[in-house]
């Protein structure tokens, strides 16, 4: 049976840039400047796109990491900064490793990363690419003792790798699993015009956070005039917090695989990609033997279920550690070996995508309800929900809450009763929709997740009572600066001023006049970015100081200015030079 | 209102009240540029297609705030350019350009034919504002008629344009993510002396500040009597564009 499954899958995901230099990643711990020679001569490209390739993805190295190589995540949820520890620290000493400096004997090397979607599993990190979870202090000596027996990952506890689902609440899309193939054979009983109106009457709107009319994108690109039509599954969810892709990717692939063979079916499609997060990649081989049963039962490939002018094949591309990656026109470029910097929008990839030719890209969650509103029709997608906000949306939840996880409600649940069901008793914020999204205060929790209120990705970060709201801005600070693309000035230097202010105040150093310069910074950033990275970036932080002032006063100082560095440290080399260090050498 | 919409040819549009004619397909940029208005940029070349990193020609239309040189111009827009409030928007660009790299007027050799300089001075910009980030960025002089300093690049990705479109060599290449973007030369050792690079080839000439210099041609003409000393940026963009001899080369 293995036969049916195509070539040019197999071929194309050994070919793909991204895929090769995994390779040479995993085979030599770094891509030198000779692997980068060869592999440009090997796929026909400038010497100089390929090491721009390498220098933007964080999962590849110019300099050897360690044989056990250490990833932490970064994010509020799962991160290594816990209440109680900072477990990247304790690692570092456990090891005797600096971050970002691969040990001497070459055997270890420790960093941090960008959330991995992990957050209902503690602090988590990545290990030679694969999840661990639940670190803790004690699990982080274990581990030390373990690399210092040399010990293989294989040999280490099997339930420290283990993800779970954590399905808390069900609604339409988690409750049910049809049947593969049920959808397809509805929808192609019918001509593609008739799926397409009941996408469209079903009012299907993009899970991923824009919202836009789903039914509507299928149709610009159906109607799009060129040489070949694509899907693409967007299934690179990098906003902090998110990991309901992770569960669906895991349980519920078959609908998405279906729901793309749909999009295929009216935008008139012979090929699809699922674009999956490289934080994923553990989910590749579990995706790609669902896709080869899907071929043996002619769900994909030649003559779909029989009908003769219907093909369709899927092939997975796995990214390198981007977040930029998750804006359509960035994925798009990424798809095609490049850096994954966003295209000048129009043209709209609906019509010019990949290869220049029209392209649906859609979120995973969105093409699953698609599948299922192919199956049950629009008037049972519609009756759920609010009037612009059809059908479910699932969330999910993490920080500081008893049950973490995933939750799907029918749209225009309130916040209040989403902290209820995953018991957060004691929350002063929620963060919805990620650092992008928006800081929703205690006073609001009255207000829902719809399209009219509230969108979200399906991040929905809980922060406690206790929780310092301006660490957590800082941590959100430092994402955007670290994850901007730095095509455009606003955004990529500007990200950066904010980071460094949010340390300013950390650092105690910041006064009344600088939170107004963040301000105004904010609503530059906001302003005049290039994509959708930057116009959100400073989201957080204009929240933050209309509902939380306070959290920033606490730490100003009282003067109208105060230099950003410690103007007394600053005269320590004039003090050695001089061999002074009488009181006249000091400031203070 | 009815008068005006009257008024509004089909190729016609508004840039601070002046009307504009514009052929289809331009940019918003190529028709103020075409209608001798300027609007302030620095990654734009006339003659290279746009990129629309610098952001410099912010504009605003219907409310929103755009790049001119990437926004196609459409009939009845009407576009604000020369208004307080994006000046001091560029400015605040231009503060941020100046910041992110080192950028030492007094000691550099690019003073007075230096495009961000020059911004500067048209912007009214009289201090950088934020902190300085003082990159570390490599030198490479391994060329023997060029030499690139990356800590003076502003990432305009002007000379990765020029060599690619115009000259056909594709030397540079912008790479590196967020604040560690940078330029890098298409070689196998990332020299540029092993590249085809040429002092005549646009690429090598078209750098708005002192990022990619000519060797042994220091202080030709005197600070003082250079470009931007005797005419200010303004003046100066609207005869810009890339040679035709040049253009020709590249069909």
């Amino acid at each position: 049976m293995l036969s049916q499954y195509p070539q040019n899958c197999v071929e194309f995901s050994a070919g793909h840039l991204l895929h090769k230099l995994y390779v040479l990643q995993q085979t030599y711990l770094h891509i030198s400047t000779e692997s980068m020679a060869q592999v440009a001569e090997e796929f026909e490209l400038p010497v100089s796109q390929v090491a721009s390739v390498v220098d933007f993805y964080a999962f590849f190295y110019q300099k050897p990491v360690g044989r056990y190589h250490m990833l932490l995540s970064n994010c509020t949820s799962c991160g290594y900064q816990t209440d109680q520890h900072n477990l990247l620290e304790i690692i570092c000493r456990l090891l005797n490793v600096k971050p970002e400096i691969t040990r001497p004997d070459g055997r270890v090397s420790v960093g941090e990363t960008s959330c991995i979607g992990m957050c209902d599993h503690g602090a988590a990190m990545l290990i030679n690419g694969v999840p661990l979870v639940g670190l803790n202090a004690e699990k982080l000596a274990h581990i030390t003792h373990l690399i210092s027996e040399n010990q293989p990952l294989s040999c280490w506890p099997m339930e420290w790798f283990r993800v779970e689902n954590n399905i808390h609440k069900q609604d339409v899309l988690l409750n049910e699993h049809i049947q593969p193939g049920s959808s397809l054979k509805k929808a192609l009983a019918g001509d593609a015009q008739r799926l397409l109106d009941i996408i469209l009457h079903s009012g299907l709107r993009g899970r991923g956070g824009a919202g836009f009319d789903t039914g509507r994108k299928w149709q610009l690109c159906r109607e799009a005039e060129g040489k070949a039509h694509y899907v693409v599954c967007n299934a690179d969810e990098g906003e902090p917090g998110t990991f309901k892709d992770r569960v669906l990717l895991q349980s519920y692939a078959d609908a998405l695989f279906e729901g793309m063979a749909l999009c295929a079916y009216v935008i008139g499609a012979r090929k699809g990609f699922v674009y999956l997060r490289g934080e994923y990649r553990y989910l590749l081989n579990h995706l790609q033997n669902i896709l080869k049963r899907r071929y043996e039962q002619s769900l994909l490939g030649p003559s779909i279920l029989g009908k003769a002018e219907f093909s369709f094949d899927i092939e997975i591309v796995v990214g390198a550690g981007a977040y930029i990656c998750g804006e359509e026109s960035a994925l798009i470029e990424s798809m095609e070996g490049r850096p994954g910097i966003p295209r000048i929008r129009p043209p709209f990839p609906v019509t010019h995508g990949y290869l220049g030719q029209p392209t649906a890209v859609n979120n995973v969650e969105t093409l699953i309800a698609a599948a299922y509103v192919a199956y049950h029709g629009s008037d049972w997608f519609k009756a759920m929900g609010t009037e612009q906000s059809t059908g479910s949306k699932i969330l999910s939840v993490s920080g500081d809450c008893r049950t973490p996880g995933i939750y799907e409600y029918t749209y225009g649940i309130s916040v209040q009763q989403v902290l209820s069901d995953c018991g957060a008793k004691n929350a002063q914020a929620v963060q919805i929709g990620g650092p992008a999204g928006t800081l929703v205060a205690k006073k609001d929790f009255s207000r829902q997740i719809s399209f009219e209120d509230l969108l979200t990705g399906g991040s929905f970060l809980i922060f406690g009572a206790h929780r310092d709201l301006l660490s957590v801005n800082q941590n959100f600070a430092r994402f955007f600066a670290h994850e901007s693309c730095g095509f455009c000035t606003p955004c990529r230097v500007g990200t950066r001023l904010l980071e460094s202010s949010f340390q300013k105040i950390a650092d105690g150093r910041a006064t009344r006049q600088d939170i107004q310069e963040i301000k105004q910074l904010s609503a530059f950033v906001r302003r005049y970015s290039h994509c959708g990275l930057g116009h959100t970036a400073a989201n957080h932080i204009l929240d933050s100081l209309q509902d939380f002032s306070e959290a920033f006063d606490e730490k100003l100082v009282q003067t109208s200015f105060t230099p950003s560095i410690n103007l007394d440290a600053a005269l320590e080399d004039a003090r050695q030079i001089t061999r002074r260090d009488d009181a006249d050498a000091h400031l203070e | 209102m009815g008068y005006h919409a009257m008024a509004i040819n089909q190729n016609t549009l508004t840039i601070d009240g002046k009307d504009v004619h514009f052929e289809q397909g331009q940019t918003i940029m190529d028709a103020a540029l075409a209608a001798k208005i300027y609007i302030p940029y620095l990654c734009h070349y006339p003659g290279l297609p746009p990129s629309g990193n610098c952001r410099l020609c912010v504009v605003e239309t219907n409310g929103k705030s755009v790049a001119a040189c990437i926004t196609q111009a459409q009939a009845g827009q009407r576009i604000h350019s020369n208004t307080p409030e994006l000046n001091v928007v560029r400015k605040m660009i231009t503060q941020m350009l100046f910041v992110e790299g080192n950028h030492i007027c007094p000691a550099c050799e690019k003073s007075g034919n230096c495009k961000l300089q020059a911004m500067g001075y048209y912007l009214g910009m009289h201090e950088e504002h934020f902190h300085h980030f003082n990159p570390r960025r490599a030198l490479d002089a391994s060329h023997p008629a060029i030499f690139l300093d990356r800590s003076r690049c502003i990432l305009c990705d002007l000379c990765v344009r020029a060599s690619r479109d115009v000259d056909g060599k594709n030397v540079f290449a912008i790479a590196g993510r967020g604040a560690d973007a940078h330029l890098i030369v298409n070689t196998d050792s990332g020299k540029l002396g092993d590249s085809n690079l040429d002092r005549n080839d646009l690429a090598a000439n078209i750098c708005p500040v002192g990022a990619i210099m000519h060797k042994e041609r220091g202080y030709v003409s005197p600070i003082g009597q250079r470009i931007y000393d005797q005419q200010p940026i303004n003046e100066i963009a609207l005869g810009e564009h890339v040679p035709e001899h040049k253009e020709r080369d590249h069909d």
